[in-house]
């Protein structure tokens, strides 16, 4: 403790020291980097001068396993890049693929999918929030978020079986139709969801530690992040109120009616509001989805890329030939080349899919939304104290499987 | 997307500012693509980037896909959004592999800051050297990995499955 | 069986004969018995370290969102119950490393040295398929299982595995611990005689018989 009557000179300390910049390393393990993200950073005292991202620590080398399978093979594969919304990524693989093939997908699907979406949405956003509030001293909003996510993961257990990568989504539509009582579940589940999150928002709102922390902090002008190819909920708090499923009509978007919450300042609190009301619009969606969930059926009729009903099977010859074809050896997509865009819940989650016209994929890439978005961490953290760096990097929401795919 | 005959006008007008850098068009499955020639394809974005007309400003996406064994065999592509109109459009700039050396294009990193990370990406797995880059090292790969992972002709790896005492009573 | 049932008061005066040294022989033998219960200390250590185990809070991948980082630790798969709540974020004060998801190469050292920074006793539990032996990416970017660089005491499949299922791990870890490693399944079956060299917990050792098959398998397959 220096003696604040002394002045420094007479203390001894060597002048430089006082500037001195320490070079720590926030490492690959560390509680609070929402994955195995290494941040190099240089600090001078508390102040964050300069902020290096190291990532490639969960590569998995997705795309180029993805080269190897045939269509349908690669659905499981890239459902694991961003392991919290997985439903967005084969959203935009299905959706890219069905766009090289020209094939249309029936409105029950359109529907089903929108609902799995939106439900997914809801998912990755309590994630993110009970994981952020951990990081921030509000331990206990993990339990309360875990919670309504496991409630979100019993009703998609109850429809696909499996309670994460669900494969559920396949080129066509979807596998298979929504069991009994599964709407009535989801709808409890969509009218609860707003309550539950009023009572997060009564927690943290007008928490004052939470807006100490949070109030004008991490705040990137809405010029400069849209040079860094930000997009997604940090756009949106930005006060750029662009959002893909208003903006490119895709599945049952167009249908529903949705509001899309846009902050002012751009700052952690914005951000925080911003994906917040994101989660109550996203009940609201689901909702309309149960309500005007047309019959049909549920996955395409081509048989050429869909597979046959397993009651034909047994009866038509053709179903036989289809199926054995299909399974075995996959279906075969005219050569071409299809960007397909969705918005995900970080952003513009974005699949290339080149095919050329055999049954494996030519090359599958994704244009991950937080790989795009961790470019602005460095702009949000520059200047600012480590304390407001870790409550940036929180409310940026990084999931490391997209980042490194 | 600029639909068939917005893209030839717009092939047109960039021909008309800047002869030859478009190579082709290309309109298929409602997506729209300029296939640029590769030293000119700094001028062809910033002429969609700043014209008044075009005002693409948004680089949605930077990636290379590998066509072997098409020649020419790289693809850069930059996915562009007009976010008034609310349109897109591709461009493609193929590359033909040198050989020895690595190819090279040069870097947009001044015209869209995004796309730093993302030339990062794509020197680190098909090797192609984006000149004027800042930082141009490994992203995703150790640093002292040898060998640019997506290329085509780059195995897949991993390893044989092996069971206990099979491998050496059936070989 | 007719429980002898004494009153308090009952209960109470033997306690106090007791401690004046009043009661003899048979009372005396049936009292202690009562109470004490005798073990080994190194077993008391083995049941006190598995029932209060640190787990690193470390998550890789998938597998950490339903694994012991977090959907384990919450409400509804409660690993709390277990004593494993206090997740502790330093190596050296963790017990624990939980592999939950895949092991990429670069971050392999990374683990290790996270693992030789963890005091002993240490355990390694390989949650979900990708850990245990690369899953479904057989590619050059992911190893293919972490027992190639460590050593694991337990595996738990899946892709990625329940919560429950990684809390079954974790209770068979515990009796790992303990050195109940099988929990008898080999008694109910009656499969001795068939182990393979198990390689979990100190005092899993295969039995004479035992061995002497695995070493008559080998040579059969070696020749």
């Amino acid at each position: 403790m220096t003696d604040a009557t002394v002045p420094t000179e007479q203390l001894g300390l060597n002048e430089d020291r006082t500037k001195e910049v320490m070079t720590v390393n926030v490492g690959p393990h560390h509680p609070a980097t929402h994955g195995v993200l290494r941040l190099v950073v240089d600090l001078e005292g508390e102040i964050v001068r300069e902020l290096r991202p190291v990532i490639g620590y969960v590569h998995t080398g997705i795309e180029k396993s993805c080269e190897d399978k045939s269509y349908w093979k690669v659905i499981p594969f890239v459902e694991r890049m961003d392991y919290v919304s997985y439903f967005f990524q084969m959203e935009a693989y299905c959706g890219a693929v069905e766009r090289l093939i020209g094939l249309e997908i029936p409105p029950r699907a359109k529907y089903l999918r929108t609902l799995f979406l939106e439900l997914n949405r809801i998912h990755s956003h309590l994630v993110w929030l009970g994981t952020t509030a951990l990081d921030l001293g509000a331990i206990s909003m993990l339990w309360y978020c875990f919670r309504e996510r496991d409630k979100i993961l019993d009703l998609f257990e109850m429809a696909t079986g499996q309670r994460m990568h669900t494969r559920y989504f396949q080129v066509g539509g979807v596998i298979e139709d929504i069991p009994l009582g599964f709407e009535a579940k989801c709808r409890a589940f969509a009218e609860e969801m707003p309550v539950r999150v009023g009572q997060y928002q009564d927690l943290l709102d007008r928490n004052e530690v939470f807006l100490s922390r949070t109030k004008g902090t991490g705040i990137v002008p809405r010029e400069r992040l849209l040079e860094l190819g930000v997009t997604g909920p940090l756009l949106r708090a930005a006060g750029d109120p662009w959002d893909l499923r208003k903006v490119f009509d895709y599945l049952a978007y167009p249908e529903v009616e949705f509001k899309i919450p846009v902050g002012t300042v751009g700052d952690n609190y914005d951000r925080y509001r911003v994906r917040v009301a994101e989660m109550v619009e996203s009940a609201r969606i689901v909702e309309q989805c149960l309500d005007a969930l047309p019959e049909g059926p549920f996955i395409a009729d081509d048989r050429k890329y869909v597979l046959p009903p397993r009651s034909e099977l047994s009866t038509s010859m053709e179903s036989l030939i289809h199926h054995f074809k299909l399974v075995t050896e996959g279906y075969r997509v005219p050569p071409g080349e299809v960007y397909y865009s969705i918005e995900g819940p970080r952003g513009e989650l974005g699949c290339f899919v080149v095919a050329d016209g055999s049954a494996k994929p030519a090359r599958v890439h994704f244009r991950d939304p937080s790989f795009v978005n961790l470019q602005a961490f460095r702009e949000m953290a520059l200047d600012s104290y480590v304390a407001d760096m870790i409550a940036s990097l929180g409310m940026l929401d990084p999931i490391l499987g997209g980042v490194d795919r | 997307m600029p639909d068939a005959p917005g893209l030839e006008l717009i092939r047109g007008e960039i021909d008309r500012d800047h002869p030859g850098a478009v190579l082709a068009t290309s309109f298929d499955r409602g997506q729209a693509a300029l296939i640029v020639d590769p030293e000119r394809v700094l001028e062809a974005l910033r002429w969609l980037k700043e014209e008044p007309g075009q005002r693409y400003d948004f680089l949605s996406s930077l990636h290379a896909a590998d066509y072997l064994p098409a020649e020419p065999r790289f693809g850069v592509h930059y996915e562009l959004i007009n976010r008034d109109r609310v349109e897109r459009i591709r461009v493609k700039a193929m590359l033909a592999d040198p050989g020895e050396e690595l190819p090279e294009i040069d870097s947009c990193v001044e015209l869209f800051p995004t796309a730093e990370a993302q030339e990062r990406e794509t020197y680190d797995f098909f090797g192609i050297v984006f000149r004027g880059h800042p930082n141009l090292t490994r992203i995703l790969m150790p640093d002292d990995y040898v060998g640019w992972p997506q290329r085509r002709d780059f195995p897949v790896g991993g390893e044989p499955v092996t069971f206990t005492y099979s491998e050496q009573r059936f070989d | 069986m007719e429980v002898e049932r004494r009153t308090l008061r009952e209960k109470q005066v033997a306690a106090r004969d007791l401690l004046r040294g009043d009661l003899e022989g048979e009372d005396l033998e049936r009292y202690v018995e009562e109470r004490v219960l005798t073990t080994t200390f190194e077993k008391m250590i083995d049941v006190a370290r598995a029932n209060s185990i640190f787990p690193l809070t470390f998550g890789l991948a998938c597998c950490a969102i339903e694994g012991i980082p977090m959907a384990a630790v919450t409400s509804r798969y409660d690993i709390a119950r277990f004593g494993a709540e206090a997740g502790r974020a330093s190596p050296r004060q963790a017990d624990l490393m939980v592999l939950s998801g895949r092991v990429s190469v670069k971050m392999a050292p990374i683990i290790r040295r996270l693992y030789d920074q963890m005091l002993e006793p240490k355990w390694v539990m390989a949650m979900g398929a990708c850990s245990s032996s690369g899953g479904m990416f057989a590619n050059y970017a992911v190893l293919q299982g972490a027992d190639k660089f460590l050593p694991v005491d337990i595996y738990v499949p899946g892709c990625p595995p329940r919560p429950e299922a990684v809390l079954y791990g974790f209770v068979k870890l515990q009796h790992q611990i303990i050195g109940n490693a099988d929990q008898g399944w080999r008694q109910r079956y009656d499969a001795y005689g068939t182990e393979e060299w198990a390689r979990g917990g100190p005092r899993s050792e295969p039995s004479p018989e035992a061995a002497r098959a695995y070493e008559e398998a080998r040579e059969l397959s070696l020749a």
